[in-house]
């Protein structure tokens, strides 16, 4: 029987096993940003090690950047984790991609981006949004702090083995269907736990026909399904894009590129569970509730606790429905929105940006919808620049802002007020995620923000835009 | 580097009701703007402890004055799912938990509890709802986790086997749950896997 990818690859970076059976797995790349790298610095200060292979550690600034004027933290406790991070980097010789470097941005962005994220590699790093890297067929997973501790010390993590669920999604996507809907359809499916202990494989021709950023945006989200890592096997796309990269060594770039490819799983691979979706059955998908499987298509009503068919469930839908504010039993289109947010490390990309301005040329932002659009990196806000997007969306009535994690999360000056609720192309909608403890949040593609942030209220893209069937996914 | 052996967990517990409680409830990100963890006890669950509009205490389990001293938490399924933030395993430790007891856990929070010497271990939704039954009745009731039995038994009586990877239980009982000195150990071989991989 063949292996898988996440076996390969586990096997490779295998150092030994430890005492208490756990394996002691190298990391060939590490990734680390501000807010939970400090405390893992001082804990090295503290034992009196260093950082033993500081060429594969990479440091970028992202979570508390502000995106209007980037490089002036409104409070000095932001100040404060930025000049730890310079100092950090400078004593222990680690790259750093700072803000004037013009290559800073979110860590999952910026990793990509310079052909850090390579196949068949293991990447760590303090955000458990760190499966996005999985794309690129790479075990990219999220720890914590004394973990990365635990990597800048000895390049090692002690770690359990996953198992490996394949989830393959086959036939036609349909018109106005992206990637961000098969990811939070996949979560609605399978649940927000359904994930624990295994890795995700995505595969079938939805992913194969995906570019390499869509794909990003699948694995990102591997883990508000449960899953620590998901993964797409690499193939001539992979290869495509990263050829060329800062980071990528070209000297006998054929050689690397079949390396690269060998990784992926065997045809006759074992997998622990293997789940089929039909790619017709996803719609535009939109979060009612409080966690990323609270998912509906956007044709279908809120769910009604009178319906639920245990009392766990009926406890659950009373309890976000309590939080969201929104009425049990109604369409979710048309319930009005305050703030509008394309970005995060989910779909802050070029192709996110370029999707969106196809459609909102012509188009205003809803009077009294305040939106924004924060672009993943300095270079994707460059890009977007250079090809005039920021001034499509400038002209549509968004907010052209800095590269960061912005209103994703709550350690920026971008946040929700009272209990706004913010139509959101992020990953999260917790209770409080965007910095408000009464904020609400309701998950969907950037194209479906869009729609939202002009209509004034959850909208159907396909209906607003006239949406014309995909070339790159179809 | 001798570390302490879990063995046992003894200690009053409370319940916190809910499914898929995730790290931002547990650590809202706005306390993350730190470069210690020193501190972050305070803040624990804070946004469901407080009322955002008035500031003033909810009915929050952990602000009833019964469970006051509590050191053990009991949950529901999922708990620590979300963000990786050690923040959270952290606020609890530092609140004063000793040990979780839960349906599931996201696996990134268990990892970090485990390297905090703070227990995550499970039990059925039926056997937690009588231990939280049992606290509830009787505030005072000790909740103890064997660590070497794999048992969670309570002062009244109650006596379940618990679920928890055999590694992690492992790295508490035999007191090596950081890993930090037996990765540097193998350094040598670290060195040779890394000039194996074709890494630029």
């Amino acid at each position: 029987m063949g292996k898988s990818l996440y076996q390969k690859v586990w096997d490779a970076h295998t150092v030994g096993k430890l005492a208490d059976g756990r394996t002691q797995l190298f990391i060939g790349t590490h990734l680390i940003h501000e807010v939970t790298s400090p405390q893992a610095f001082g804990m090295l200060r503290d034992l009196g090690l260093t950082v033993k292979y500081p060429q594969r550690t990479f440091a970028t600034v992202d979570h508390i950047v502000p995106t209007e004027n980037q490089d002036q933290p409104v409070d000095p406790l932001a100040a404060e984790m930025m000049s730890a991070l310079r100092d950090n980097c400078d004593d222990f010789g680690v790259t750093y991609f700072d803000l004037k470097s013009g290559k800073q941005g979110i860590v999952h962005v910026v990793g990509p981006e310079q052909g850090i994220t390579q196949p068949g590699t293991t990447i760590a790093c303090g955000d458990s949004h760190t499966a996005t890297h999985g794309a690129f067929g790479a075990i990219a997973f999220g720890i914590g702090t004394t973990q990365v501790r635990d990597v800048l010390a000895t390049q090692t993590l002690a770690m359990e083995p996953l198992k490996v669920r394949r989830i393959e999604v086959t036939g036609q996507l349909r018109p106005g269907v992206y990637a961000k809907d098969v990811t939070l359809h996949i979560i609605r499916i399978l649940g927000a736990k359904g994930g624990i202990g295994y890795a995700y494989e995505y595969a079938g021709n939805v992913f194969d026909d995906m570019s390499m950023e869509e794909r990003m945006t699948v694995c990102n989200m591997a883990i508000e399904g449960g899953a620590r890592c998901g993964y797409v096997n690499p193939d001539a796309k992979t290869i495509a894009y990263l050829q060329g990269r800062p980071y990528v060594d070209m000297s006998d770039f054929d050689t690397t590129a079949a390396r690269w490819l060998s990784f992926a799983s065997d045809s006759d691979a074992h997998y622990d569970d293997v789940v089929k979706i039909d790619a017709a059955d996803i719609e535009p998908t939109v979060t009612w509730g409080i966690s990323p499987d609270h998912g509906i298509a956007i044709s279908e009503t809120i769910p009604d606790p009178a319906k639920a068919s245990t009392a766990l469930e009926k406890a659950s839908i009373d309890e976000a429905l309590a939080y969201m504010k929104l009425p049990a039993g109604a369409p979710i289109k048309g319930q009005k929105i305050d703030v509008a947010f394309i970005g995060s490390c989910t779909n802050g990309r070029l192709s996110d940006f370029r999707e969106v301005a196809k459609y909102i040329q012509g188009h205003k932002v809803a009077a009294g919808v305040k939106a924004i659009a924060v672009p993943g990196s300095q270079i994707v806000a460059h890009q977007c620049e250079q090809e005039g997007i920021d001034k499509i969306f400038s002209a549509a009535g968004f907010e052209w802002r800095g590269a960061g994690c912005s209103m994703c999360l709550a350690m920026n000056p971008d946040k929700l007020v009272g209990d706004q609720l913010c139509a959101s192309s992020s990953n999260r909608n917790f209770k409080g995620r965007q910095g408000s403890p009464t904020g609400r949040t309701v998950l969907m593609s950037p194209v479906m923000v869009a729609a939202a942030a002009i209509a004034g209220s959850i909208a159907d893209a396909r209906e607003l835009f006239e949406l014309e069937p995909q070339a790159a996914v179809a | 580097m001798a570390l302490e052996k879990i063995t046992s967990v003894s200690g009053r517990a409370v319940f916190v009701p809910g499914a898929d409680i995730d790290t931002d409830r547990i650590i809202p990100a706005r306390f993350m703007k730190c470069v210690t963890f020193d501190g972050l006890g305070e803040f624990a669950f804070y946004d469901v402890r407080f009322d955002p509009n008035t500031g003033e205490k909810t009915n929050h389990p952990l602000n009833d004055s019964r469970f006051d001293g509590a050191t053990i938490l009991l949950a529901g399924v999922n708990f620590g799912c979300g963000s990786s933030r050690e923040h959270a395993p952290q606020s609890l430790s530092k609140y004063g938990f000793k040990a979780v007891v839960a349906e599931s856990f996201a696996e990134i929070f268990f990892g970090n509890s485990t390297g905090l010497a703070m227990p995550c271990v499970c039990l059925t939704a039926a056997e937690i709802d009588q231990l939280r039954q049992a606290v509830e009745a009787d505030p005072s009731v000790e909740i103890t986790l064997d660590m070497a039995n794999k048992r969670v038994r309570s002062s009244t009586g109650l006596d379940f086997g618990f679920n928890m990877p055999e590694s992690a239980r492992d790295a508490l009982v035999a007191g090596r749950w950081d890993p930090i000195q037996e990765l540097l150990d193998r350094e040598p071989q670290i060195a040779d896997l890394a000039k194996a991989l074709h890494y630029v």
